[in-house]
């Protein structure tokens, strides 16, 4: 990790305020994402995937609040930066897909023009030139008859064409960083792997660097060069992908892996991961969220995470990590 | 009359040599839905008053299902949004009538009876379904105990003491606390609200089990409790299930056997760990390679790209998959291939014996 990162999120902590009270949803994240690279963050519902995304691109809920960390995209700190400066590297430095395409185009809009807007918006486009060109780009991103589907409304189109549309728009303005949230969520595994495909075919076309939610560990496996885990709000572990999956030492880890269908031979080899998400909004939560959940705890867990990494690449969060 | 004798030789025909009849005998199932907005009732009018042909299109959603399933066997029914899953579903359900054909439960005729009365059939409560998502099909007004309550009150009249301990013990069963069964649906997490929706299709004990995609809201945590817990009652309450799934990691451990749909038909049968390890039809490969896979292989050499054929009156001659299929010759256009019986498998291609193992 020599180059500057692409992206790097340092020590991020999100609260939600609400009427049972303050959810700490984030505390000190941290990760870093180079040219090129893919990084998948994987967790269950409720681990903060969705909302790191949604706090380093600026989008949070009015009742969430970044109490911590920065976001460093180039020289410029995202979660520092006036909303001016926010908005002129949004689309076009940083862009995202998110995971359900048909709420989140226009329903009253074709597809070519939402595609020429990102254009005109952030490519710096001449007006005459757009629809021309977002029409070039729906080729690219394989749909078939793209000066047809250009006109067609969203609701015309099957969810994996919708998809693409996204990408299309995500990608109009060649950011250096994709956040993708769930970009194949509900579309069928043959659809996923073409929309996969396609996402890391782009990526490394423009040498983009691309940050990819997912719950599914399967599918982390086979895209990502490397992989957070999430759980409760805290990163417990960063490895590369091959590593990760060798060796987890993060209990947490384990018991993720352990419970994907893919991984066992029959129903009874799977395993169930003991236990519930804590709940955020409590005062005493351990320092370690996890260890309410662990058959490993010890005595440490009570009082502090560890804060250096134990092997460089190789992070995790835990005084008893798996060897 | 004519049409129930064909269709019941067929069935013989379909079904593999049983010890015992088998408890579902679904043959030469149709389901036909007229593609609206096409043609206005009065151009239809008009047409037959010129003695016109008033043919409509047709979107043919289930053509020609034929299968059984036996007593405590699993049925994996896998294939992609809009390849007929749900419609076959449905018809099987008795929540549709079918167009055409036999679907049989333990030797009664179910598709005599029309949809509309079969809601108030004894054997309804013999057929059971559980939800893709249990927040979106527990009525939010109703606790966990209502829920649970009301097929056992409608179909099985209980009543007081009775059904409170029918509820109790169906809630026990599905590992579901009893304290919870005063909450509403929001306050249940996705878990406890899939258990509600367990127990509320096995309360009254059906012999078959309709699971359409139970666990795809769920984590993968919480999802191995459920599929845990759906294995385990299948033995204690003696029940069939067809289980419905696109995640074909799920189907390959819960399922005996799976039936692989594409465009209304099926394309592929057999037993499941054989189906997925050797693939004999080209969309069951594509489907296999396009799974994602924590250990091994990189990207797949199958890719299935560009849209289904569409499924408005379909060429009976052409194969379903021509146009998508990597193979795709000749003959596919002018000979719809049939499914055909190889050992314990069923595929419908051309080329299935030329499969390499």
């Amino acid at each position: 990790m020599t180059a500057a990162p692409a992206l790097l999120v340092e020590d991020l902590s999100v609260a939600f305020r609400t009427r049972g009270g303050v959810v700490q949803a984030l505390e000190h994240v941290s990760f870093a994402v180079q040219k090129g690279e893919t990084l998948a963050i994987v967790g269950e519902s409720g681990s903060g995937k969705s909302v790191t995304a949604y706090a380093v691109m600026g989008i949070l809920d009015p009742a969430g609040r970044v109490t911590a960390g920065r976001a460093m995209l180039g020289g410029l700190d995202l979660l520092a930066a006036s909303a001016d400066q926010v908005a002129a590297v949004r689309g076009r430095e940083i862009a995202m897909i998110f995971q359900n395409p048909r709420t989140a185009l226009n329903p009253i809009r074709t597809v070519g023009k939402q595609i020429a807007d990102v254009l005109l918006r952030h490519a710096n486009v001449p007006r005459r030139e757009a629809p021309g060109r977002a029409v070039d780009l729906l080729r690219a991103v394989g749909i078939t008859d793209p000066a047809r589907r250009a006109d067609a409304y969203p609701f015309e189109m099957s969810g994996g064409m919708c998809q693409r549309v996204m990408i299309a728009i995500a990608l109009a303005a060649r950011p250096s960083v994709l956040i993708a949230d769930e970009p194949t969520t509900g579309l069928d595994v043959t659809t996923q792997a073409v929309i996969m495909d396609l996402i890391g075919d782009l990526a490394r076309d423009i040498g983009m660097a691309t940050i990819f939610i997912t719950h599914d560990l399967a599918l982390a496996a086979q895209r990502a060069d490397r992989i957070v885990v999430m759980h409760a709000g805290h990163v417990v572990e960063t490895a590369p992908t091959a590593e990760l999956f060798a060796r987890p030492r993060h209990p947490y880890t384990a018991e993720l892996i352990a419970a994907t269908p893919d991984a066992a031979a029959n129903l009874s080899e799977l395993a169930s991961i003991p236990g519930a998400l804590p709940d955020l909004r409590r005062s005493d939560l351990p320092p370690c969220r996890y260890a309410e959940r662990c058959p490993r705890r010890q005595t440490d867990c009570d009082v502090a995470l560890p804060a250096a990494p134990a092997i460089p690449e190789h992070v995790v969060a835990c005084w008893n990590p798996l060897s | 009359m004519t049409r129930t004798l064909d269709s019941m030789s067929s069935a013989i025909v379909h079904a593999a040599p049983p010890p015992d009849p088998p408890l579902l005998d679904v043959a030469e199932l149709k389901k036909r839905f007229p593609v609206s907005g096409t043609i206005g009732p009065l151009a239809r009018l008009r047409r037959r008053m010129k003695g016109g042909p008033v043919h409509l299109p047709m979107v043919h959603a289930v053509d020609d299902v034929s299968f059984t399933i036996r007593k405590g066997e699993t049925v994996g029914l896998v294939g992609e949004s809009g390849c007929g899953k749900s419609t076959l579903v449905r018809v099987l359900t008795r929540l549709l009538d079918p167009t055409d054909g036999i679907v049989r439960l333990g030797g009664r005729e179910l598709s005599l009876t029309p949809a509309k009365r079969f809601a108030r059939d004894p054997d309804r409560g013999r057929i059971q379904m559980v939800f893709q998502d249990a927040g979106d099909s527990i009525n939010p007004r109703f606790t966990a105990f209502a829920a649970i309550a009301d097929p056992l009150r409608r179909l099985r009249g209980l009543s007081g003491a009775a059904l409170t301990a029918k509820v109790e013990q169906a809630a026990d069963q599905c590992g579901l606390p009893r304290a919870l069964l005063s909450r509403f649906p929001h306050q249940l997490s996705g878990g406890q609200r899939a258990r509600v929706g367990i127990a509320r299709a096995v309360a009254v004990e059906p012999a078959l089990l309709v699971l359409d995609e139970p666990t795809a809201a769920l984590d993968v945590s919480v999802q191995v409790v459920i599929l845990q817990l759906l294995e385990r009652l299948k033995t204690e309450l003696g029940m069939s299930y067809l289980f419905v799934s696109h995640d074909l990691g799920v189907v390959r451990l819960l399922c005996d056997r799976v039936l692989v749909m594409y465009l209304g038909k099926i394309v592929e049968a057999g037993p499941a760990q054989e189906v997925f390890s050797r693939p004999l039809h080209p969309y069951t490969r594509a489907l296999v390679d396009a799974a994602p896979r924590l250990h091994g292989h990189g990207p797949a050499a199958v890719r299935l790209d560009g849209e289904p054929r569409s499924p408005i009156d379909p060429d009976p001659d052409v194969c379903r998959f021509y146009g998508r299929c990597p193979r795709g010759v000749d003959r596919c256009r002018t000979a719809m291939p049939d499914l055909r019986r190889l050992g314990d498998r069923e595929v419908a291609c051309h080329f299935a014996e030329e499969t390499p193992a």
